[in-house]
């Protein structure tokens, strides 16, 4: 019954009630059978944080920049002789790499600060535990959940070449060449690398050294 | 036929009824309901479409623990659930199916049987709310024993004007003397009853008894394991039965085309399309405050049903 005046028939929402659940029942249900029936996840979705060791440097930007503190890093520096160098270098080896995901947030920071990329989202979601401990996934885990990391999308075309074309052309063109950046825009269809370097023009003095040629 | 047999094939029809039905009310509610909510409901048990939910319940409910709380009184406190079935047992025996004596055991007072047997479901209510010793189940019992009393008497008053159209407390007689126009003259006494009877039987939306979210579960509330679901079942054979009395009182029982050979089959439908009803109306309406509840029943059920009586002796009185 409503109250708008007692211009609706007494009863009239009673029988739109009854009618609302009857359409409701005659049209088909919408429910994703999803343990039955994987979800269709749109791309870039953010599941578990996988961790590609061999990129991994130790620098411990992400461990620093974690909001919740839920990574934990153990590194060692190891030795390394190069035939013909002067001294032996050091490079750091690590030994723990582990993420407590009952404390991670998912901001995502330790990916997005990540400067050789050791870290990736993964669409992966279903690692749930009844113990809480094991939800600290160390190295290894973490390292698992990379076989299930998308691979990046695809360039832009008329975008800028990626910093790697670009270092690539320059090498191939030789030094003094053009920087790829310059010489590619125009040109709706990036040539290959080559090309690229054969229409180069030489490079005029002064210009900035690429961050490799840089002391 | 002897009638030792005879006997015997009557209550073993009517106890396959009495487990069956219910079954079947059951497995439909759980379906109706969740596609009216837009869901999908249960999927798992058994290979179809979960038919064999209900069959996974009960096996549940076996498994469970049979507690009697400390303070409980024991003998009432487990006497209560079957309190609470036996009558529509006996309701079913009576409830006629099909023409020519298709009746577990017809009476000449069957009206009155019934529907003095369906006032007992108010005793097993007041029983497993005092006995459990729990103040949430008390509140239900007396809320419930409130609602039971108040809507006895539109259940009785329709009740009665359709025997006296008919001129016969005999079920299967008051089929006989039905016709399609008492559709129109007895509505308001049909409808009355079939209100009436859903209070009685406690179904949602005059489930305030065992309002969950106030009174944890009514005088349910102490029960456990198979007690709690001979309540259960007795609310599946309530549906049951009230869509069967509306069905035989109201709708013309077994009357439809090819009654002779198919008449039983006219009674099912009936009884299925009224419960699905009850259903309907479970998963459409909010629940009624305990005074919105007593509200309907004295202000508007009792007037409907006393006029509806003075209408059925006027036109009985000048045809």
């Amino acid at each position: 019954m409503s109250d708008n005046g007692g211009r609706d028939v007494p009863g009239k929402g009673l029988l739109d009630g009854l009618a609302v659940t009857f359409k409701t029942m005659t049209k088909r249900s919408t429910t994703q059978q999803y343990p039955d029936v994987e979800p269709d996840l749109p791309p870039r979705s953010r599941g578990v944080i996988a961790l590609s060791e061999e990129n991994c440097t130790v620098c411990m930007l992400c461990a620093r920049e974690c909001p919740d503190w839920c990574i934990y890093i153990d590194s060692h520096k190891e030795e390394v002789v190069v035939p013909g160098a002067a001294r032996a270098r050091q490079r750091n080896v690590l030994d723990r790499f582990d993420i407590d995901f009952s404390l991670c947030m998912y901001c995502g920071i330790c990916i997005e600060v990540c400067p050789f990329d050791a870290l990736h989202w993964t669409p992966e979601f279903e690692y749930a535990e009844t113990d809480v401990l094991s939800l600290l996934h160390d190295k290894d885990r973490l390292g698992e959940w990379m076989r299930t990391v998308p691979p990046p999308p695809a360039h832009d075309v008329l975008g800028e070449p990626s910093k790697e074309e670009a270092t690539a052309a320059r090498k191939a063109a030789g030094p003094g060449a053009a920087t790829a950046a310059k010489t590619a825009r125009p040109s709706s269809v990036r040539a290959a690398p080559p090309a690229t370097a054969a229409r180069a023009v030489p490079k005029p003095p002064g210009d900035a050294a690429s961050p490799e040629q840089a002391p | 036929m002897p009638l030792w047999l005879d006997l015997l094939i009557r209550v073993v029809a009517v106890m396959a009824a009495f487990l069956v039905l219910p079954l079947v009310v059951g497995q439909a509610e759980h379906k109706v309901m969740a596609h009216m909510q837009g869901r999908v409901g249960p999927m798992y048990a058994g290979a179809f479409h979960g038919w064999a939910q209900l069959v996974a319940d009960g096996v549940k409910f076996v498994q469970k623990e049979d507690v009697t709380p400390r303070e409980a009184d024991r003998a009432v406190f487990r006497l209560a659930p079957i309190v609470a079935l036996f009558p529509y047992l006996i309701v079913l025996l009576t409830v006629p199916l099909g023409p020519g004596g298709l009746v577990a055991q017809s009476l000449d007072i069957g009206l009155f049987l019934v529907l003095a047997v369906l006032g007992i479901g108010v005793v097993a209510v007041l029983m497993s709310a005092w006995s459990s010793a729990n103040k949430y189940s008390l509140l239900g019992g007396v809320r419930g024993a409130a609602q039971l009393l108040g809507y006895e008497l539109p259940l009785v008053l329709a009740a009665a004007s359709v025997a006296m159209a008919a001129g016969t407390l005999s079920l299967p007689g008051i089929v006989e003397a039905w016709r399609p126009w008492w559709l129109i003259w007895q509505a308001p006494a049909a409808f009355v009853f079939f209100i009436a009877g859903l209070a009685e039987i406690r179904r949602p939306p005059f489930d305030m008894p065992i309002a969950d979210s106030e009174l944890v579960f009514g005088y349910m509330t102490e029960y456990t394991g198979l007690r709690f679901a001979f309540f259960l079942l007795a609310e599946y054979v309530g549906i049951v039965v009230i869509a069967a009395l509306t069905t035989v009182l109201f709708l013309g029982g077994w009357h439809g085309p090819f009654a002779d050979q198919l008449g039983w089959l006219w009674t099912l439908l009936k009884i299925f399309a009224l419960s699905f009803v009850i259903i309907w109306l479970r998963v459409s309406y909010p629940r009624l405050r305990e005074d919105q509840l007593q509200r309907l029943c004295w202000l508007i059920l009792v007037p409907v049903s006393l006029a509806q009586l003075v209408l059925t002796v006027a036109v009985k009185a000048l045809t």
